[in-house]
């Protein structure tokens, strides 16, 4: 696995905001069918450093490349480079005026500029894949939480992108809608595709995460197997974390 | 009771003056509905175009609708048509009143539709930029239906507010419904026409307010 090419690579990324250092100097490698879970107190930058993988923050400093490209550098038409990177958001963000077929298909239409028809079955295999097909003509607030989640998977998934990047996927769900979004995840994980995912579900980490980084105040603290993370860890800022997110 | 009736709904001036009203009122209808749709046309164009954040564009839009918010329609009309000439433009009553009033309601719908763009949630732009869809699709596919539909009710009301200032038309020499009730009140030293142009207005207006009801249910989703 080491010898292929990782699927994202940032490396020294740095991000000030006004003259808050956000981020200073991490390295994240993603190999492909990887799963890489990140942790970490709020505020720390793990939803910066997401979003500088897809340049929707751009880094200070430092390089990101995506499978092999330098996503970074100047003229790269990051339109381009986005439909390879899906993301998924804390709070779904669907598209409130159109169906959730719809949702999923406007970008298959609009940047790979696939047929309506062949759009809507592509769609429709994403919802499946999700297990909403039979909700694809309803629209985001007839979904419960977890079910625009879904959705909002199946729209990243469409796109058939090498990585897909959560950021607390299930925080702004109800504990009972949290089981179905893991799910799905889970599934995705086992078919192979890469995955960077920011969450506090410290369970579903330990049985699908190929490795753990925790970080803090922009620095990558510790980084290892979800055994060696969790069990094991070497800092004594891990174990205070890791007491306070599992005591309750 | 009588002279009131007399003065107000005499059936005898209100026949011989109905045809005349009635050509008012298609008038009146044919400018209301012409601003309407340059107006908000207008309207929708500049802030789309100031979503792009272009300095000096963005300078010369906001000079623009601060212009035509804050002067009184009724003093464009009349600068336009007794100024314009001067500057060598000669336009038609008519044609003035519908510049005029296309400007000041596209300065008023300008307002409101970039209102409603920037209140769009910043994880909409997010959630599209992230699946490759440039700023325009996104502006176009994602932002701007949303913007429109939280528009409708303070957009519908300033229009309705604006498009009865084609009244003012008639300082300008349009023969709308308001200028031929008055011509025609001079002449029958009766007010029975003017009964007549509001009754005209009504007809006018009130499919309006009653359209923006309908659209205002119809486009509309639970949050
Ligand atoms: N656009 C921005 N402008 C200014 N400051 C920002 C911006 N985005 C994030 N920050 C700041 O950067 C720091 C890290 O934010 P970030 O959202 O990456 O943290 P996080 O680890 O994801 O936290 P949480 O667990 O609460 O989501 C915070 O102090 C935040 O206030
Ligand atoms: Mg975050």
């Amino acid at each position: 696995m080491s010898d292929a090419q990782p699927v994202v690579e940032a490396l020294g990324i740095h991000k000030v905001f006004g003259d808050l250092e956000v981020l200073k100097g991490i390295d994240l490698k993603v190999n492909p069918q990887d799963l890489v879970f990140i942790i970490g107190p709020s505020g720390s930058g793990k939803s910066t450093l997401l979003r500088c993988c897809n340049l929707l923050e751009h880094p200070t400093k430092g390089v990101v490349r995506v499978v092999g490209e330098e996503i970074t550098a100047k003229g790269v038409d990051i339109n381009r480079v986005r439909q390879h990177i899906g993301m998924v958001f804390q709070n779904f963000n669907l598209y409130p005026h159109m169906s959730a077929l719809a949702n999923v298909t406007l970008a298959l239409r609009k940047v790979k500029n696939i047929q309506r028809s062949q759009a809507d079955e592509m769609a429709h295999r994403a919802l499946t894949r999700v297990g909403l097909d039979d909700k694809a003509t309803s629209y985001p607030n007839e979904l419960s939480g977890g079910q625009q989640q879904r959705v909002a998977i199946a729209r990243a998934i469409a796109m058939e992108p090498d990585v897909v990047l959560f950021d607390e996927p299930t925080s702004a769900l109800d504990p009972e809608l949290v089981g179905s979004v893991l799910g799905v995840m889970r599934e995705l994980r086992e078919s192979g595709m890469t995955m960077v995912v920011v969450s506090h579900e410290m369970r579903f980490a330990e049985e699908a995460a190929d490795r753990v980084l925790f970080m803090d105040e922009g620095v990558v603290v510790e980084e290892g197997s979800p055994e060696q993370v969790f069990r094991n860890s070497q800092h004594e800022r891990t174990r205070s974390f890791l007491s306070r997110v599992t005591e309750h | 009771m009588d002279a009131f009736l007399d003065q107000f709904f005499n059936q005898a001036v209100m026949a011989k003056y109905l045809p005349d009203v009635i050509g008012g009122l298609w008038i009146t209808l044919a400018l209301a509905g012409l601003v309407i749709v340059t107006g908000i046309l207008l309207g929708l164009a500049l802030a789309c175009l100031r979503s792009f954040q272009i300095g000096w564009v963005n300078w010369l839009i906001v000079i623009f609708i601060d212009l035509f918010r804050a002067l009184p329609p009724l003093v464009l009309l009349i600068v336009g048509y007794f100024g314009l000439p001067y500057a060598g433009l000669q336009l038609s009553g008519f044609a003035i009143s519908w510049l005029c009033l296309s400007c000041v309601l596209g300065a008023f719908a300008e307002e409101i539709f970039w209102a409603g763009i920037t209140s769009v949630h910043k994880g909409q732009w997010e959630a599209a930029r992230s699946t490759g869809l440039g700023f325009s699709q996104t502006l176009f596919c994602v932002v701007i239906p949303q913007a429109i539909r939280m528009t409708i009710p303070p957009l519908t009301n300033r229009t309705i507010a604006i498009t009865k200032n084609t009244a003012l038309a008639s300082v300008v020499a349009v023969q709308e419904m308001l200028t031929v009730a008055q011509t025609s009140l001079a002449y029958a030293a009766n007010t029975s026409p003017l009964t007549l142009a509001a009754i005209g207005y009504l007809i006018v207006f009130l499919p309006l307010v009653i359209l923006s009801r309908w659209i205002e249910t119809r486009f509309a989703w639970k949050r």
